[in-house]
C-alpha cells in the first residue's frame, strides 16, 4: 500500500454529453477511512462522476488516482481490480439463486466444480468481519430488501473492494433498515474501508458523513468540506444555488364549493382483494386535502378509481356535479381531473417519445394542438418550449426523449402537462417522492399556486411532513377506509399515527 | 496468453449519431454481398460475373428496372401493412392471408360479378381497390376483435388465418370459378386490368414491353399516407403512444381496444390492396400461389426498414431485385442465400448502434490482481 492519505483522487474530470457538460472540471478526493458524501440535485452529475470512477464512462479529460497512482479504466473490470466497488441502487441479483451463488457470480473462481460449502465459509468470514448478517444459503427472493442490499455490499467486499460507492442506498429501505445500514457503513470505515455516499437526503448525510462534496449543474460548489458544523440549510443552498424555503408560506384561503365528491367507494386491488371498503371524502375548490397512511391501504386504488383507471364495485365519484363512477379515463380528463400518477415512468410518461409528445398527452385532442385529424407539430413544439421555459425543465431540447430526463425533470414535465389543462381537481400521488430538494420545493410551490387559483387538490403522500405543510385538512386512510379527518393547523402527529394504524378518530376522543 | 490487440466492446453512453442507422444498414448490405461473393468464388464461379448478371437483370435497363419494381410493389404495400401494426407493437403475422382475401374480394367485382361486365375501367378499378382493402380489413378485423375483447394472442390468430385464407381461395378457384379444370379463374376482361406502361407503347414506343403497372403508384402513395398517419395525425400519435407505453396511453384517455381493431383493419387493408394490385396488375385472374410469401417477406421488409415508411420502399426494391435476380441465375438459391445474408447482416449491424467497438493495444498493462491487497 502506498503512503498517499487518499484512497481516491479525481482531478479536472470533464464529461461531455450531447448538449450538456455533465462534469465540468470536477475535483473529488476521498481520504482513507472516511465517509464522504456526494451531494447534488438530480442531474447535477453525481452519478456521472461515479460512473467514471467505476470504469463505466471514460472522461473526456482529467486524472484519476487510486492510492496515489494514476490509473486509466477501460471497463468496470479494471476499476474492480483497483479495489473500487459500486453498491447499486437497483440490485443486480438473481432471485432464484442463493446468497453465496450471487456473490460468486461472474468471478473466475470457482472454475467448474461448485464447492459451495467452502465458499459459504468464506462468505461467513467476511460477514463476521463486517457485521453483515445474511444466511449464505438463503435464496435471494426469500430475504428482505435490507438483506439484499447487504448481499450487494458483500459482493463488492468479496471482490476486494477498498472503496465502496453507495448510490442512494437508503431510497429502497425502511426506517429501521436505514439505521442498520448506517451502522454497517460505520463498521466498514472502522475496518479501514473508504466510502462514497451518494444522497440528497440531508438528514442522512448529517448523520454519517465526515466530509461532503457538493455538485451543481456539473460543477463542484463545495469541495471536501468537513461536515462538522454545517447546517442543513447551508447544504441545501450549496445544492440548489439559492436559499431553500423549508417552511412553505401558505396563504389563508376560504375553500369554495365541493368539487370532488367520493361516496361509499368500494374497489378491489390487483390481486382481487378488497382495497377500498366504503370510502367517503370531499374536496372543495381551493383546498388541499392530504391522505395520510401507510403504503398499501388503498391510496393507489382511490386515485385510480377517481381517474377512471380502475373499475369500482360500489359507491360513487363525481366532479363538479358530473358523475364519473366507472367512466373511462377520458371522461375524467374531460371533466377536469388532472392526475399526477404514482409511477412517473410507467404510467405518467412515454419513455421513447419526445418531451413534446409527452406534454401534449392530455391536450392533443383539441385546438390549438389538435387540428381536425392532424396534430399541428409547430404549435405542439411551441407549447412544449413554453412549458419547458416556465417550469424550468432541464433538457437539451423539447425533442429529448423522456427516458433521458432525470426524475425531477420528468416530474416537472408531468406537472406542467397536468396543470396547464386548467383542471378543476388535481389528484397528486406521491408527487415529490425520490426528488431532490430543489425539485420538491418547485413542485410544492406549484401545488400551492393551484390551490390559490381555486383548484381542488387531493394529495396522497407518505411524507407526513409534506402533508402537514401543504394540506388544509388531512384524512387518514387505513384498510380502505377513512379513519378520521383533522385540520392540518391543529393536527397532532400522535393522533394521526394512531389513526394510521387503525384507530378511529371517534374512538380516540371517546377515551 | 496476451494478444497484442484485444477487441473492446463498450456500451454506448450516448445515442449513436443520427447518420449512423442508415450508414450501418447500407454497410451491412454491402457486406452481405461481399460475403456472398466469397461463397460464390469458393464454389468456383466468378462473383463479378454473377453480380453483373444480377445488375443487368434488375437495374440494367428500363425493362429490367420495371421488372424489379413490379416485384417490389406488393412488398411495399405489405411492408407498410406490417409497419403500421408493428408501430403499435401489434404483431400482425397475417399479411399473407390479408393479401389473399384482398385478392379474393377484388375478384368478386369481376367474377360474382358485382358490376356489369361492360363497366368502364374507371369504375371497375376503384371498385376492385375498395373491395381489396375491405377484404384485407375484414381479415384483420377478426384477430383485432379477439385481441381487443378477449386478449387472444394476435400472433397465433393472424398466423392461422393465413391458412384459412389460402384454402378459402383454393375452394373458389378449384370448385366454383375454375377455368376448364385448372386451378385458376378465366382471365379478367381488360376493364379490370390496371393500366401498364406497355399499354401506351403505341404513342410512346419507349414503353414497349415495360410491364410496370399502376400498383406501384398505390405503393408510393401508401408510403406517404402511412408516414403522414404515423407522424402527423392524431390517430398516429395514439398509435405511437400505445406502442411505446400502453399504460400511459390509457392514462391519457386513449381507447386501446378500439385502436387495436382499427390498426389491425388498416394494416389488413394495405395488405389487401397488395393482393388486388397483384391480380389486377400482374396475373389478371385469381389463381393459386399468387403470392410467393409476400406477406411473410413484408415482415422482414418492415423490420429491416426500422418501421420507416420510406425505408420500406428502399428495402422492397432491394428485395424485389433479389426475387428477379433469382429467376435469372441457376441455381436460384443464390438469390435466397444473399437475402439471408442481408437479413443477418442488417439485423446484427444494430449492435454497432448500441455498442462501441474499439481495438485496444495491450502494451505495458499492469497485472490486474492482488496489487492493493
Amino acid at each position: 500500500m502506498s503512503n498517499s492519505p487518499y484512497a481516491v483522487e479525481m482531478y479536472d474530470i470533464v464529461i461531455r454529453f450531447p448538449g450538456v457538460l455533465a462534469n465540468d472540471h470536477v475535483n473529488f478526493t476521498l481520504k482513507r477511512g472516511e465517509i464522504h458524501a456526494l451531494l447534488g440535485e438530480n442531474g447535477a452529475g453525481k452519478s456521472t462522476l461515479m460512473n467514471v470512477l467505476s470504469g463505466l464512462y471514460k472522461p473526456n479529460s482529467g486524472v484519476i488516482k487510486v492510492n496515489g497512482q494514476v490509473v486509466t479504466f477501460h471497463s468496470p473490470r479494471d476499476a474492480i481490480a483497483k479495489g473500487i466497488g459500486m453498491v447499486h441502487q437497483h440490485f443486480m441479483l438473481v432471485p432464484t439463486q442463493t446468497v453465496t451463488e450471487n456473490i460468486l457470480l461472474g468471478l473466475r473462481e470457482p472454475r467448474f466444480f461448485m464447492n459451495l460449502p467452502r465458499y459459504e465459509r468464506k462468505v461467513q468470514e467476511l460477514q463476521a468481519q463486517f457485521g453483515l448478517r445474511v444466511d449464505p444459503k438463503a435464496k435471494i427472493w426469500q430475504i428482505s430488501v435490507g438483506e439484499q442490499q447487504r448481499v450487494e455490499i458483500l459482493k463488492t467486499l468479496y471482490r476486494g473492494a477498498n472503496v465502496l460507492i453507495f448510490d442512494e442506498p437508503t431510497a429502497v429501505l425502511a426506517p429501521q433498515e436505514i439505521n442498520d445500514l448506517i451502522a454497517t457503513m460505520r463498521a466498514l470505515v472502522a475496518q479501514g474501508k473508504s466510502i462514497i455516499f451518494i444522497s440528497h437526503k440531508l438528514h442522512e448525510v448529517e448523520a454519517v458523513a465526515d466530509r461532503i462534496t457538493v455538485l451543481r449543474k456539473g460543477r463542484v460548489t463545495a469541495e471536501g468540506l468537513p461536515m462538522a458544523g454545517r447546517t442543513r440549510r447551508e447544504l441545501a443552498q450549496l445544492m440548489v444555488g439559492r436559499d431553500v424555503v423549508f417552511t412553505l408560506e401558505k396563504e389563508a384561503r376560504t375553500p369554495g364549493e365541493v368539487v370532488l365528491q367520493v361516496r361509499d367507494l368500494k374497489a378491489t386491488n390487483n390481486k382481487g382483494a378488497p382495497a377500498l371498503r366504503g370510502l367517503s371524502l370531499e374536496v372543495r375548490a381551493g383546498e388541499i386535502v392530504g391522505i395520510a397512511g401507510v403504503a398499501g391501504n388503498g391510496q393507489s386504488e382511490l386515485a385510480e378509481c377517481i381517474t377512471g383507471l380502475r373499475a369500482c364495485d360500489g359507491g360513487a365519484v363525481s366532479v363538479a356535479g358530473i358523475d364519473l363512477t366507472n367512466q373511462p379515463p377520458l371522461a375524467a380528463i374531460l371533466a377536469g381531473v388532472a392526475h399526477i400518477p404514482e409511477d412517473r415512468t410507467r404510467v405518467g410518461s412515454s419513455p421513447n417519445l419526445t418531451i413534446t409528445d409527452n406534454v401534449i398527452m392530455k391536450t392533443y385532442r383539441g385546438e390549438p394542438i389538435g387540428n381536425g385529424a392532424t396534430i399541428d407539430e409547430t404549435k405542439a413544439e411551441e407549447y412544449a418550449r413554453s412549458l419547458k421555459q416556465s417550469y424550468d425543465i432541464l433538457a437539451p431540447s423539447v425533442q429529448t426523449l423522456a427516458r433521458k430526463l432525470s426524475g425531477g425533470n420528468l416530474q416537472k414535465v408531468i406537472l406542467a402537462r397536468e396543470i396547464t389543462t386548467n383542471p378543476k381537481v388535481i389528484i397528486a400521488v406521491q408527487p415529490t417522492r425520490g426528488l431532490d430538494v430543489g425539485a420538491v420545493e418547485a413542485i410544492q410551490q406549484h401545488l400551492l399556486q393551484q390551490r390559490m387559483a381555486g383548484t381542488a387538490i387531493l394529495l396522497i403522500s407518505e411524507e407526513l411532513e409534506e402533508l402537514m405543510a401543504l394540506s388544509d385538512r388531512i384524512a387518514v386512510i387505513y384498510d380502505g377506509q377513512i379513519m378520521g379527518i383533522v385540520d392540518a393547523g391543529q393536527a397532532d402527529i400522535n393522533e394521526i399515527g394512531l389513526m394510521m394504524t387503525g384507530t378511529r378518530q371517534t374512538a380516540l376522543h371517546a377515551s | 496468453m496476451a494478444l497484442p490487440i484485444t477487441v473492446s466492446v463498450e456500451k454506448r453512453t450516448e445515442d449513436a449519431p443520427r447518420w449512423m442507422p442508415a450508414a450501418t444498414s447500407v454497410g451491412a448490405v454491402v457486406l452481405a454481398f461481399v460475403v456472398s461473393g466469397v461463397v460464390l468464388w469458393l464454389i468456383g464461379v466468378n462473383p463479378f460475373q454473377v453480380y453483373g448478371f444480377f445488375w443487368r437483370a434488375t437495374f440494367g435497363s428500363w425493362a429490367a428496372f420495371s421488372d424489379t419494381m413490379v416485384k417490389a410493389t406488393p412488398l411495399i404495400l405489405v411492408g407498410l401493412a406490417c409497419t403500421v401494426a408493428f408501430k403499435m407493437k401489434l404483431w400482425n403475422i397475417g399479411a399473407e392471408g390479408q393479401f389473399y382475401m384482398g385478392a379474393f374480394f377484388a375478384s368478386l367485382v369481376v367474377l360474382a360479378p358485382l358490376l356489369p361486365t361492360d363497366s368502364p375501367p374507371a369504375i371497375v378499378i376503384p371498385a376492385m381497390m375498395i373491395m381489396g382493402m375491405v377484404g384485407g380489413a375484414v381479415w384483420g378485423f377478426f384477430p383485432g376483435v379477439l385481441k381487443a375483447r378477449f386478449g387472444v394472442n394476435e400472433i397465433i390468430t393472424t398466423l392461422m388465418l393465413n391458412y384459412v385464407a389460402v384454402l378459402w381461395n383454393n375452394f373458389w378457384i378449384f370448385d366454383r370459378w375454375s377455368d376448364a379444370g385448372f386451378q385458376m379463374t378465366p382471365t379478367f376482361a381488360r376493364n379490370a386490368w390496371l393500366p401498364r406502361l406497355s399499354d401506351y407503347a403505341r404513342t410512346y414506343p419507349i414503353f414497349s414491353g415495360i410491364t410496370l403497372h399502376l400498383g406501384v403508384i398505390f405503393g408510393l402513395l401508401a408510403a406517404v399516407l402511412v408516414w403522414w398517419v404515423l407522424h402527423r395525425s392524431r390517430w398516429g400519435y395514439e398509435i405511437r403512444l400505445i406502442g411505446d407505453n400502453p399504460q400511459a396511453a390509457r392514462y391519457a384517455g386513449i381507447n386501446i381496444a378500439r385502436n387495436i381493431i382499427l390498426v389491425m383493419m388498416f394494416s389488413g387493408a394495405l395488405a389487401g390492396l397488395a393482393g388486388m394490385s397483384e391480380i389486377s396488375g400482374v396475373v389478371h385472374r385469381l389463381q393459386e400461389r399468387i403470392s410467393p410469401g409476400y406477406g411473410f417477406t413484408g415482415i422482414i421488409v418492415a423490420w429491416l426498414a426500422k418501421l420507416n415508411p420510406f425505408g420500406v420502399i428502399l428495402v422492397s426494391i432491394l428485395f424485389g431485385a433479389l426475387i428477379v435476380a433469382g429467376r435469372e441465375v441457376q441455381p436460384s438459391g443464390i438469390a435466397q442465400m444473399i437475402q439471408g445474408f442481408v437479413l443477418f447482416a442488417v439485423i446484427s449491424s444494430d449492435v454497432l448502434l448500441r455498442y462501441k467497438i474499439r481495438l485496444v493495444r495491450n502494451v505495458g498493462r499492469p497485472a490486474t490482481a492482488g496489487e492493493t491487497a
